[in-house]
């Protein structure tokens, strides 16, 4: 990036400076490079300070942290080197916690993203009413998560609209304990989930969308293709970025997913809806037991990194060559 | 826990969260702007700020206790208090933080117990004992929850008893007469209840720790006093009247008393929590805390509600070794921190348990038993008096578990008594919940 701007910069001096004395020069191109220092400081410090100080300090304070069995009173004077972190991975409650995060991611790739994609094709058609059907699939997205959380509380209680909806279709059979349910209380939370996030996959998709050209169908059509094949060989290839970045959008907030469980069910009952993040709330925040606590969250980024390492390696090679890779090709 | 006796909508829990942080900043600028807030005199001429950190964050307590403030100012001019008002679950997160500071509330929200204990480790609880020397006694045996190894670091302001709450016309409705005295009595109950189509009893099971009152309850009728303080103490519960108290819920849950789905039932969220099953008379009891009455007329269009609500203590249990008038019973108070300016702190906490500030409490139907018990004579409603009763008859008090052990052990009992009512775990679970340093 430096050489691409400088050679300009190099060439236009070039040029201005020819009549001028060549001791002229040097004075300039210091000015140069004390106003590009004076930008840099500017433009980098404030962002830096906040990013060090409110994230590499308190993950390092979490790491320290999590070597100790601390209740968050008092000195940090009980040293218990790995204990806690023997705790947590060998612990059966966390790996159920793990496991309801993983199901959740999965299930968001398998239903949501078809759903997205589908209501985001639909929505990017020329259809009556566009602009509210976009509107309305994207209103749950604007709540915030405590909202949905209590309002889907209430919809789902025992005899509650859900139910007298299912009542009023006909559909009295499918009634179950939504939330009370060890069996599906988690399941329930998935399609709270779905309904709450869908919109943002839809609106980075039709973003996606916009930017495709409408000539490359255009020519497939009159080269005889159908609409299906010019969406199967046209639109999703080139919507790949897009998919692949909500993919890992997704897979990180499956990974973190705590206010909507927290407030509809606390991670229960018996932690069948727990989550990592539930798991560090219960055992960390609530007992008191911040050096516990701390570990966990320490495990939690631990297992994001590696996630958004690797899919930043193997996934996301092409659509961020250049950001992160250095070879443009 | 009962710090979620407030009834309090998750929704305006998180918006208070983010106002409280704006609060709780300005509440300490204001203290640090004052002339002097370390140690001074009331009576020198120094003024003093302090920083108030209560769980007042709803109406009529938040008019309540900034109106007290406002007095105390008025009173003392050369004190200011300065209210923060804080939802209740937040304590737990906030306390550890603050108390680590350097600037730690002058006086905050207090709850007793082994939580009490856990946070005097912090060393920024300010012993109160002989600031209070001269009017402690008049709270009687109450204020004995507060201290810490025979000291006082934390004064109540009033006292709680659980017990069950009923609806007097649906116990008519289904022919019951009397409330009942022994638990056989209450599976009858039941019976006839569910007979007359009426779900005998609402538990708020999502909440977890209303699962606790239960188990605990059995757990005071099965088990003598000195076992349960010498358990307590030793954090341990292998003395086998635990083991009984589990028997005898497991037999009382066979009965199925409770609401379908009563393991998401949140305790006082909205009409559909258990509070609100009762207030709408759609089951015939609950077992909680006296704050009921502060909690369940905004839970409910019925404008008389309190009129049709009755008490009766947890009924007896046949053979057990406790005292059948035994009550599990807890309260809530105030600590005042190391850098509090004194006398000053103390004497705030004197006038929170003077007797007109007491009344206004009852009257405002914030406080069911006082702290000062020349203020019970303002108590008016049938079912507090009858709970104010047996408070003051019971043969001893034990204070609710999750609160007498410290945090984490308490904490962890009400989860492995949350995962029972779930139909996960075993009697030991419930009992090694305490003393298992694993028991994550």
């Amino acid at each position: 990036m430096a050489r691409i701007q400088s050679a300009p910069a190099a060439g236009r001096e070039t040029e201005t400076s020819r009549p001028a004395a060549a001791g002229a020069r040097a004075p300039r191109s210091r000015r140069r490079r004390v106003r590009k220092a004076v930008e840099l400081t500017v433009l980098l410090v404030p962002s830096t300070a906040l990013f060090i100080g409110f994230v590499i300090v308190p993950m390092i304070f979490a790491a320290w942290y999590s070597l100790y069995n601390w209740s968050g009173f008092g000195p940090l004077n009980d040293f218990v080197g790995a204990a806690n972190y023997t705790g947590v991975l060998t612990g059966p409650v966390f790996h159920q916690a793990l496991l309801h995060n993983v199901i959740i991611a999965v299930l968001s790739l398998v239903i949501q993203l078809p759903i997205s994609i589908g209501l985001a094709l639909l929505l990017n058609r020329r259809v009556r009413g566009r602009t509210f059907l976009r509107l309305a699939v994207f209103t749950p997205f604007v709540l915030s998560e405590a909202t949905a959380a209590v309002m889907w509380y209430e919809l789902l209680q025992p005899g509650g609209p859900v139910d007298a909806f299912l009542k009023a279709l006909g559909l009295g059979g499918l009634i179950h304990y939504w939330l009370a349910s060890t069996a599906l209380v988690l399941y329930s939370i998935f399609v709270v989930a779905t309904w709450k996030y869908i919109g943002f996959g839809i609106v980075l998709l039709l973003a996606g969308l916009q930017g495709i050209p409408p000539e490359l169908r255009e020519a497939a059509a009159i080269d005889g293709a159908t609409p299906w094949q010019a969406t199967r060989a046209i639109t999703l290839p080139l919507l790949g970025p897009t998919i692949r970045i909500w993919i890992f959008l997704s897979v990180i907030g499956s990974l973190q997913l705590f206010d909507l469980v927290w407030i509809m069910t606390l991670g229960g009952p018996a932690n069948a809806s727990s989550t990592m993040l539930t798991y560090q709330y219960t055992n960390g925040v609530q007992r008191t037991e911040f050096g516990y606590g701390a570990t966990v969250s320490v495990v939690l980024f631990v297992i994001s990194l590696v996630f958004a390492l690797a899919y930043q390696r193997f996934a996301l090679r092409r659509d961020t060559a250049g950001a992160v890779t250095r070879a443009v090709i | 826990m009962r710090g979620s006796r407030k009834p309090v909508i998750v929704a305006t829990a998180v918006a208070a969260a983010l106002t409280i942080a704006a609060c709780s900043s300005s509440g300490s600028s204001s203290g640090s702007s004052s002339t002097s807030s370390t140690s001074a005199s009331a009576s020198s001429s120094a003024k003093v700020t302090l920083t108030w950190w209560n769980n007042g964050n709803t109406q009529p307590l938040l008019g309540v206790w900034d109106s007290v403030a406002a007095a105390f100012h008025a009173s003392h001019p050369n004190v200011t208090i300065s209210v923060v008002p804080i939802q209740s679950d937040l304590f737990t997160t906030k306390m550890p933080i603050a108390l680590k500071s350097d600037s730690p509330p002058d006086i905050f929200q207090q709850w007793g117990g082994g939580q009490e204990a856990t946070q005097f480790t912090s060393g920024k609880l300010a012993n109160l004992s002989s600031l209070a020397s001269s009017w402690i006694g008049e709270l009687g045996a109450a204020a004995a929850g507060w201290q810490v190894n025979g000291a006082q670091y934390g004064i109540p302001y009033d006292q709680h008893v659980v017990g069950f709450w009923y609806r007097t016309d649906l116990f008519q409705r289904a022919g019951i007469s009397s409330p009942p005295t022994t638990i056989a009595q209450l599976e009858s109950d039941d019976v006839k209840l569910k007979a007359a189509g009426i779900t005998p009893i609402a538990l708020g099971g999502g909440s977890r720790w209303p699962d606790a009152f239960f188990w605990e309850y059995f757990a005071v009728r099965e088990c003598s006093e000195s076992v349960l303080q010498s358990s307590i103490k030793a954090i341990n519960m292998n003395a086998p009247c635990f083991s009984k108290a589990t028997t005898d819920l497991t037999a009382f849950m066979a009965t199925n008393p409770f609401q379908g789905g009563f393991n998401a039932t949140q305790a006082q969220t909205g009409a559909g929590s258990s509070a609100g099953l009762l207030a709408n008379g759609k089951a015939a009891m609950e077992l909680q805390g006296d704050w009921e009455t502060s909690v369940i007329p905004a839970l409910t269009s019925n404008k008389n509600i309190l009129s049709d609500l009755g008490w009766f203590p947890f009924p007896q249990v046949p053979g057990g070794a406790g005292a059948p008038t035994a009550v599990l019973s807890g309260g809530d108070g105030f600590s005042c921190t190391t850098g509090a300016p004194e006398p000053a702190c103390a004497e705030f906490l004197q006038y929170i348990d003077s007797t007109p500030v007491q009344e206004e409490l009852v009257q405002k139907g914030e406080v069911g038993l006082p702290a000062n018990s020349t203020a019970q004579s303002v108590l008016t409603n049938p079912a507090l008096l009858a709970a104010a009763k047996a408070h003051s008859t019971a043969a001893y008090d034990a204070e609710y578990f999750d609160i007498a052990f410290p945090t984490n052990q308490g904490q962890a009992l009400d989860t492995a008594l949350a995962d029972f009512f779930a139909g996960k775990g075993s009697n030991s679970t419930i009992i090694n919940s305490v003393s298992s340093s694993s028991g994550h």
